[in-house]
């Protein structure tokens, strides 16, 4: 007893503990052997002659207990006994060991015990729930992927890929009728009139037939048999809004010296002819915007 | 006169204090010293400047001073660009003199063009391949048979990002639940999910705060593909986006999967989607696969005319990578993995790609 005194007086108050650590509100003790965690003058193993705590180990608690009759045999100092994994025949164990020991150090054993057989069940049960994996991330490896990765969104080029195939689409049909601009088909099928009406027109130009009549089919689209300009000038203001404006120009030439072709041809025709030929033929209506091209037109005539 | 300057300079450019003289006199020297070469001393100091300066042992690493060194780098660099540019120049005279007959132009290599070739690249006439493709597991979709059911749902206490991006990625996917994981064991969903007949569950993996994992697991006992995820944007992040996606069925586009692997990786993106897109909704989700990224993006298309159209990036955004494929449902530990990431392995050569 006189020597837990000095003992604290030394190590607890004035000079150095090793086991010490402080802080700003309150000083810890890292002896293994303490009960409550904490530098106090009942909690010290070193300062306490009589002293016992619990220790856990791999799952089993066992009871620590100290005496001053063994305080000369450091090696034979704390006596260990097992307790049961039963708690309430652990608590009695405890009792029965800890009988006539100062409340405290009992009521403190007793506490500890109880915190090590909870943080157990808690750990037992984790085991059993999901585990979570930490993988761990080379940073190198990281930046590497990173930077692979915006090199690979810059040579992808996505809007443009995106946009063509978008457009492969549209030209496959996939959209059905949806869009009213299946112009291909329709770009094909003027092309074709086109082609037809610029072949004729070759022969024409041998001058040969000025003048002579012919009788032709009806269905044949080519033949106009227009007489006047005026009418010819009706065929052109009658036509139909056209929804692809691209080709227009173009077409609007073609037509034009389609339509030339066809007026000087039919000088030659009779109107009556005409004028019945016309109802009967079958002839798509185009309709174009009149920009530039009537004007030399007329000035021609 | 000559003879005593010549050491001085030559002194003076191995070795030297930096100050204006000097700077001037190389710079005087690069700009006019070639070209002008008035004096013969100039030359000759310059011939004998550069003989000395760069002899054989000499290199521009061995220069302590770190200001000096620069400057000797910096200035063999830019003889070095004068150089290139000088060669450029000439070509293209060559080029241009030649007119017609001058050989095409080459085309500049790119990491597409010198891809290794993988020997898992389907043909598309490939009869075997279209023979599995016609019994997998999904062939169910492409038949028509079933319609896609997906269940989202994110991994433990997500954070507040992961949640927003669950719930663009169900207005994106048509048919998409999401669920709170509330900590259950993914294989216990897995065979409550087959019983309320979902088709797909998609699982988002989060770390500090961020999506960064996708793990898309096909039901009734169908492949399980595992994906980083990174680069996600949600909605009120991108720019110059259009308004919230409708509830018309997206069409899909997957571009670029070209081997065996991304060929089922495809298809299994294809059959979360339903068969039957409606183009009156005009919306399309893009699966673009580049350098083995998938980046995903959801636009809203218009036609402008046959050859125009325009798109307006709608949804969220993201990028993935496979990191591997497992033949049955989620099940890490002893499942069949068909493929793995390795990364010694794969990532040795840049030019060889997956998928």
């Amino acid at each position: 007893m006189q020597h837990d005194d000095v003992i604290w007086d030394i190590i607890g108050n004035a000079q150095f503990c090793s086991f010490k650590v402080k802080t700003k509100s309150q000083s810890f003790c890292r002896n293994e052997y303490n009960i409550t965690g904490l530098c106090n003058r009942s909690s010290c193993p070193l300062a306490n002659s009589q002293y016992a705590t619990i220790k856990e180990e791999k799952g089993q608690c066992f009871l620590y207990m100290k005496v001053i009759e063994r305080a000369a045999f450091p090696a034979k100092m704390w006596e260990k006994v097992k307790l049961s994994k039963n708690y309430e025949k652990a608590l009695e164990q405890i009792d029965e060991n800890l009988i006539y020991w100062p409340r405290f150090i009992r009521h403190k054993c007793k506490q500890r015990f109880t915190k090590i057989t909870q943080y157990l069940i808690r750990m037992r049960k984790l085991v059993l729930k999901r585990q979570r994996k930490l993988v761990p991330l080379s940073r190198k490896v990281e930046q590497r992927e990173k930077r692979k990765e915006e090199k690979a969104l810059i040579a992808a080029q996505l809007d443009n890929a995106i946009e063509k195939e978008l457009l492969e689409r549209l030209k496959q049909g996939t959209y059905g009728d949806i869009y009213n601009f299946p112009v291909h088909a329709f770009d094909k099928a003027l092309e074709q009139q086109d082609e037809e009406s610029e072949s004729e027109s070759e022969e024409e130009e041998d001058d040969e037939d000025v003048g002579k009549r012919e009788f032709v089919a009806e269905e044949e689209v080519e033949e106009s048999d227009l007489s006047d300009f005026e009418d010819m000038n009706e065929l052109k203001t009658s036509s139909d809004e056209e929804e692809d404006e691209e080709g227009s120009s173009e077409e609007e030439e073609e037509e034009e010296m389609e339509v030339e072709k066809k007026a000087s041809r039919s000088k030659g025709k009779s109107p009556a002819n005409g004028s019945a030929a016309r109802k009967k033929r079958v002839y798509v209506e185009i309709e174009y915007e009149q920009e530039t091209e009537p004007v030399p037109k007329s000035r021609a005539t | 006169m000559d003879i005593t300057e010549v050491p001085v300079n030559q002194d003076d450019r191995g070795k030297k204090k930096k100050n204006k003289k000097t700077k001037n006199k190389t710079l005087t020297e690069e700009g006019s010293g070639e070209s002008s070469g008035a004096e013969k001393k100039e030359e000759k100091m310059e011939k004998s400047e550069a003989a000395a300066a760069f002899p054989p042992t000499f290199s521009v690493s061995e220069i302590k001073n770190k200001q000096r060194r620069h400057l000797m780098f910096m200035k063999l660099k830019q003889e070095k660009r004068m150089q290139k540019m000088q060669l450029k120049k000439k070509k293209k005279k060559e080029r241009e003199a030649l007119g017609d007959k001058a050989p095409p132009k080459e085309v500049p290599k790119t990491i597409e063009n010198q891809r290794v070739y993988d020997e898992t690249t389907v043909d598309p006439q490939d009869e075997e391949v279209a023979f599995d493709e016609g019994t997998d597991e999904f062939s169910a979709y492409f038949n028509g048979l079933t319609n896609p059911k997906v269940l989202i749902t994110t991994s433990d206490r997500p954070r507040g990002r992961t949640v927003r991006f669950c719930e663009q990625l169900a207005t994106v996917v048509p048919n998409a639940h999401v669920y709170y994981r509330r900590g259950l064991a993914l294989k216990r969903i897995i065979p409550q999910c087959i019983a309320r007949n979902f088709t797909y569950l998609l699982v988002i993996n989060e770390d500090r705060k961020v999506p960064n994992g996708m793990v898309l697991c096909h039901l009734p006992d169908g492949p399980t593909a595992h994906f980083k995820v990174s680069n996600v944007r949600l909605r009120k992040e991108i720019k110059r986006r259009g308004k919230d996606p409708t509830e018309h069925s997206p069409e899909v586009i997957l571009n670029n999967f070209t081997t065996r692997l991304g060929h089922s990786i495809g298809r299994m993106f294809a059959a979360l989607f339903p068969q039957d897109p409606q183009f009156v909704g005009r919306q399309v989700a893009t699966f673009h696969n580049q350098r083995d990224f998938i980046f995903f993006r959801f636009h809203r298309y218009i036609f402008k005319n046959e050859k125009k159209v325009g798109i307006q990036e709608l949804g969220p955004r993201f990028t993935l990578k496979l990191r591997s494929l497992q033949k049955g449902t989620f099940d890490s530990k002893f499942g069949e993995y068909e493929w793995v990431l390795k990364r010694h392995e794969m990532d040795a050569c840049r030019r060889k790609f997956q998928l």
